[in-house]
Formats: structure tokens, C-alpha cells, sequence
């Protein structure tokens, strides 16, 4: 049952591009796809750990900004006669190297920030992706500052057989969009079931007791860390080969409240809830703008925030599935619905 | 806070010393204000445990209503200065008693997304209701600034300093002196015993937010006529709010009082003699250099959240 629901979800998906014929829709999929990846990276720290991660926005900015600049190559001045000059890249080497360089400030952020718990990471968090802002701004000669990187090469790789495939235009995009996303989904979950994602909701529920029984919990943190930030990064370099131009405005906070809103509405702590928030919030803002400026969509969207937080607390999915479940026990035996599993091992099991 | 400013800048680049103690003065009197608004915060967080993401929005509210009050209805200067604080304290109140009150049992990560969320819509309101073109406030000061040995200091800045000094001044008396205050201090204790000994903990929740508030629109008020006004202006004032909270420890009055003033020098002095670029850089420098060295802060007590 759950193996054909699956496969008829991946069927929709895969065929979407036979059926959706406006290139237009296409694009708001594929951005809405990005994102979602976006999403489900955060979902891995702020749904099973229980760290709010407000800066996720700079690994995603790291991710497109790295992959661009090597695919683009770029040289810095280290000192008045030393010069560090790289020459363009393939798409596919810097696509990687993107998301090691995301990696690489997930493990920083997460090594300074998790000596202390508590608000110490969401602070860490959101102001890093600030300064990172600013030396995308101010490190001109790097960055081109405002006036944005251009004409940065789609993804290509080489095929056997083949020879040099381009992504080029919506549909390839779209695919290899969905790989990426597919890919992140199967790591995700994975991890979490893996001994080290248990550990992760152990600390999560109780990091007293995770610690007394042995649980290196700063290390799991820092992992979590360091998955979640190469992932956003290859969000973000995903974005970069698709839209094709980069500016500083990636790096806007607006961005991470994005993501963070996917999550707390689809259900954080769930595998599926970033995907159903990433649609829902990927997908409305388009219908809403035709009817509301940017700044009334914004402001709904703050008040959606809270109004979730007030009434659907643990999000859409497992709401969803609480109400299932409820049926299902109802009908079976009337076992009592409210003594069915706590949340995060109903997360775990499903 | 976005230093865009028409500050005195040197106008003597010849001597060193005095180049010194130019952005010294600079420091101190971006200190006050930068110490309101690191008070107030901390003051959130010691007592109410509330991240506090509205704090930014506050200032920029403050900053707002000086610009409604003085050049939309022309209102006399230091009228509209009061006027502003009060309804920063009155808008605290509100966000106190509607959005916060029935989250109190909540987790800190639950208040949080809510303060985010109120974050968002209240900075977009700005931006509907003012647009996003900056604004400036005129000042009933002289413009020919104050001249001690080398070092010019704006009448503006000065008036700045001074008023800040009396709010710090004045929530001190209300934090140490007061009963209002003795039921705070008690509740950051311990807040159940406080409960056992009949301390209205609601009102000492709206009393403390309100206070917080008040004192980062006085933030905003103070310095919206010195620097421009827009509505992203309240980003930068909750990121530098919580560098200084972190650098004097989370909760910690005297420290958020200290580190104001730190965090002021660091920019003063970063903005001076690196690069003006990155002034606005140095809080999370400091955040990364407390959180390897002090991670509980400069002034660290027992306390230490997690």
C-alpha cells in the first residue's frame, strides 16, 4: 500500500513535464523543487535535532555562489605579487566542490555554536548568514558585488556514448532537479534511521538522558550540521546553473523564513512535511501574486506563521496522519486513539 | 543603524591621536544606545525566556513614530520623543499580551517561530505603510557641532548620549529600586517560587516586555534622526542587540550594559581602521570570538541556558 503510494507519487512527479504544457508552471516547479531540497536539509536540523538553523540561507547562497564562481573561474589577490587565479571548471567539478564548501562552514557553525545550547545557534546562525551577505556585497573584485555573477554555464555532464550532455532549458532541469531532490530524500531518510539519526531525536527529546547513556551529543549535532549545509548548498547550486545569474539578494533573510515556514507548516520531524510545505509555499505565492504586492504577501505569511504555531502545531503531515490513525483505531477495535505513539516515534517509524 | 550616516567624520586625518579620540567619541556615544537596546533584550530573555526576533522592529517602530510625529504632524521635537517611547511600550504590551501570553508553558523554540512570524509581518507593514525609501527626521539643533581640542561631536549625538544615559539610568532604578522590579528580579530567579509567593507572573511578563520595548523604540527614536530611516532597519538592530547580549551573557543587565558599549568601539574603531564595509560585520565577530573564548559571555553568572 505505502510502496504504491510511493509509486504513484513519483510517477505524477516524473510525467509532470507531459502534462504540464505552460513553460511557465515548469519553472515555478523546478524553483518550488529547490526549495524544497532547501527545506528538507533544514527539516534534518530543526525537526530532528530541535535546532532552529536561521542562517540556512548562507550554506545555500555558499552552494551558488561557489559552483558559479568555479565554473566561471575567478582570481584573488592575495598579496601585492602573489595571485591565486581558477581557470574555469566543469560544471560537474564545481557542483561538488559547492557543496564541500558548504560542508566545510556547516562543520564551523556547528562546532562554535553547539558548545552552548539553546538560542546560541539560531543567533550564530542568522547573523553568519548576514556578514556572508555582506562580503557578497562588498567583495567586489570577487563577487561582482550587486551587479551579480552572469552567464553562468547550466550543469553538463559526460555521458558514455553521449558525449557532453547540457541541462538546458525547463524540462533537463526539471530532471535533474527531481534527481537531486530524490537523492536528498534517500540520505535523509536513511540517516535518521541510522543509529545516528536515532541518536539525533534522542537528544532531541531529551539530551539529559541522551548524554547519560552515552550519547556524544555535540558530535551527532555537528553531523546533522554538516549533512544539512552541503545539502543546502546543493540546492543553492542547483538554483545557480538554472537561473543562471547570482546577486546578493540570495543571501536575504526572507529566504530562510521560506524554508523555515515549508517545514513548521508540512510537519517537522517528518520526512514528507518539507515536501508538502515546500509545494504549498512554493505553489501559492504564485496564485497570491497576481492579487497582493509582495509586502502583503509577506506580511500573510508571518501571520500563517503564527497561526500554525497556535493551531497546527506539529504541522499538516502529522496531523494527517493522527487523523488516519484515529479512524483506523476507531474502526478496528476502539482502542483508544489518544494512547496511539508519541510523535517522534510515529516520525520514526514511518 | 545602517551607517549611511551624516556623522562628524574627522575632519583632522593628519594626527593619529586625535583621529583616535575622535572615533573614541564616536564609540561612546553609539554606546548608549546600542547599551538600550542590549538591555532590553536581555531583559526579555532573562526573565520572560522569550528570543525575542520583534526587538529589531521595535527600533525601527521608535524610529518611525519620531518620523510620523515630526515631520508628518509637525509635533514639537522632544514631545514626539515621548510620545514614541510610550507607544513602544504600549506596542510591547500588546505583542505581550496577545501573541505571547498564552505560549507560556510553550518551549523556546515554539515562541520563537511566532516572534519570527511577527517579525515578518510587522517589518512588511512598515514597508507598506512607508515604503521603502529611506526618510530622514530633522533635529532642532545646531548644526555647527561641538568642538573640544580636535574632536568635533554633533549637538545631535550629544543630546543622543545624554538621553540615553538617563533611560539606562532609569531602568536601573526601575529594575533595583522598585517593587515592579524586585517582582521581576524575583521571577528571574526562579519563577515558580516567585509564583508561591503570590508574584503576578502575567504582569511581570507584559511589565517586562513592555519595559524591553520601550527601550528599544527610545533606541530607535533617539537614533532615527541622527542616521536614516527605513523599514530594514530593524535587521541590523536585532543582529547587533544580540551580539551584545551574547557578549554579556544571555540575561545578564549589567553585561548587555558593558557590551553595548564594546560592541559600539569594535564598530567604531573595525569602521575606522579596516573597512567601512564591514562595520556592520563586527557584532558577529563578536559572537564568534566570545563563543570560542567566554561562551557564556564577559559577565557570566551561574546561569547558562540548555
Amino acid at each position: 500500500m505505502r510502496r504504491l503510494a510511493t509509486a504513484a507519487w513519483l510517477l505524477v512527479l516524473v510525467s509532470a513535464p507531459l502534462w504540464l504544457r505552460s513553460p511557465y508552471f515548469l519553472h515555478v516547479l523546478i524553483i518550488t523543487g529547490i526549495f524544497t531540497i532547501a527545506a528538507m536539509s533544514l527539516n534534518l536540523l530543526l525537526g530532528y535535532t530541535g535546532q532552529l538553523s536561521l542562517g540556512h540561507v548562507a550554506f545555500f547562497g555558499i552552494g551558488a555562489y561557489t559552483s558559479a564562481l568555479m565554473s566561471l573561474g575567478f582570481d584573488i589577490d592575495l598579496t601585492d605579487t602573489f595571485k591565486l587565479v581558477v581557470e574555469p571548471k566543469p560544471v560537474a567539478l564545481s557542483f561538488a566542490v559547492a557543496i564541500a564548501a558548504s560542508a566545510l562552514f556547516g562543520w564551523l557553525i556547528g562546532r562554535l555554536s553547539f558548545k552552548v545550547r539553546g538560542a546560541y545557534f539560531v543567533i550564530v546562525s542568522l547573523s553568519f548568514a548576514e556578514v556572508v551577505r555582506l562580503v557578497a556585497l562588498n567583495w567586489v573584485s570577487l563577487t561582482q558585488g550587486p551587479m551579480a555573477l552572469n552567464n553562468i554555464p547550466p550543469v553538463s555532464v559526460w555521458l558514455p556514448g553521449i558525449g557532453e550532455y547540457r541541462f538546458l532549458g525547463k524540462v533537463p532541469n526539471y530532471y535533474l532537479m527531481l534527481a537531486v531532490a530524490v537523492v536528498s530524500y534517500v540520505v535523509i531518510a536513511r540517516l535518521v534511521r541510522s543509529r545516528a539519526g536515532r541518536a539525533m531525536i534522542a537528544l532531541r527529546e531529551n539530551e539529559a538522558l541522551a548524554t547519560s547513556v552515552g550519547v556524544d551529543v555535540t558530535r551527532y549535532l555537528v553531523l546533522a550540521t554538516i549533512v544539512s549545509a552541503a545539502m543546502a548548498g546543493a540546492a543553492g547550486a542547483l538554483y545557480a546553473h538554472y537561473v543562471r545569474i547570482v546577486d546578493p539578494d540570495i543571501f536575504l533573510f526572507i529566504y530562510t523564513v521560506t524554508m523555515v515556514i515549508m517545514v513548521v507548516t508540512g510537519g517537522k520531524g517528518t520526512l514528507a512535511g518539507p515536501i508538502v510545505g515546500g509545494i504549498i509555499f512554493g505553489i501559492v505565492p504564485q496564485v497570491l501574486r497576481d492579487m497582493a504586492g509582495p509586502e502583503v504577501q509577506w506580511i500573510i505569511y508571518g501571520i500563517l506563521m503564527i497561526v500554525i504555531v497556535y493551531f497546527l502545531p506539529k504541522g499538516i503531515v502529522p496531523a494527517l496522519r493522527d487523523g488516519l490513525q484515529r479512524r483506523r483505531h476507531v474502526r478496528d477495535a476502539g482502542i483508544d486513539p489518544l494512547a496511539s505513539a508519541p510523535p517522534a516515534e510515529a516520525a520514526q517509524r514511518r | 543603524m545602517v551607517c549611511k550616516g551624516r556623522g562628524p567624520a574627522p575632519r583632522d586625518r593628519g594626527n593619529p591621536l586625535e583621529q583616535l579620540l575622535q572615533h573614541g567619541a564616536n564609540a561612546l556615544i553609539l554606546g548608549g544606545t546600542y547599551a538600550l537596546l542590549g538591555i532590553g533584550l536581555t531583559l526579555i530573555f532573562g526573565i520572560m525566556r522569550v528570543v525575542n526576533f520583534t526587538h529589531g522592529e521595535l527600533y525601527a517602530f521608535g524610529a518611525y513614530m519620531m518620523y510620523l510625529w515630526v515631520m508628518r504632524l509637525h509635533v514639537n521635537f522632544f514631545v514626539a520623543l515621548l510620545l514614541a517611547v510610550a507607544l513602544g511600550v504600549a506596542l510591547g504590551a500588546l505583542i505581550e499580551y496577545v501573541l505571547l501570553r498564552r505560549l507560556r508553558s510553550s518551549d523556546i523554540d515554539t515562541t520563537m517561530l511566532v516572534m519570527i512570524g511577527a517579525w515578518i509581518a510587522m517589518q512588511n507593514t512598515e514597508q507598506l505603510i512607508w515604503s521603502g525609501v529611506a526618510q530622514s527626521i530633522s533635529a532642532p539643533f545646531p548644526s555647527q557641532p561641538l568642538q573640544i581640542g580636535h574632536v568635533y561631536i554633533g549637538w545631535d549625538r550629544l543630546f543622543v548620549f545624554v538621553t540615553a544615559l538617563a533611560l539606562i539610568g532609569l531602568a536601573y532604578y526601575l529594575i533595583n529600586r522598585t517593587k515592579l522590579g524586585k517582582a521581576m528580579r524575583a521571577t528571574f530567579q526562579d519563577r515558580e517560587t516567585a509564583m508561591l509567593m503570590g508574584i503576578d507572573v502575567h504582569l511581570v511578563n507584559t511589565a517586562t516586555f513592555a519595559m524591553g520595548s520601550g527601550l528599544a523604540a527610545a533606541a530607535g527614536a533617539l537614533l532615527g534622526p541622527v542616521f536614516v530611516v527605513q523599514p530594514s532597519m530593524g535587521d541590523l538592530a536585532s543582529l547587533k542587540a544580540f551580539a551584545i547580549v551574547i557578549l554579556g551573557g544571555l540575561g545578564n543587565i549589567t553585561g548587555a550594559t558593558v557590551g553595548g558599549f564594546i560592541l559600539a568601539f569594535m564598530e567604531e574603531l573595525g569602521a575606522g581602521y579596516i573597512s567601512s564595509g564591514f562595520r556592520d560585520g563586527m557584532g558577529f565577530l563578536v559572537i564568534i570570538l566570545i563563543l570560542i573564548f567566554r561562551p557564556t559571555g564577559l559577565f557570566a553568572q551561574k546561569e547558562r541556558i540548555g
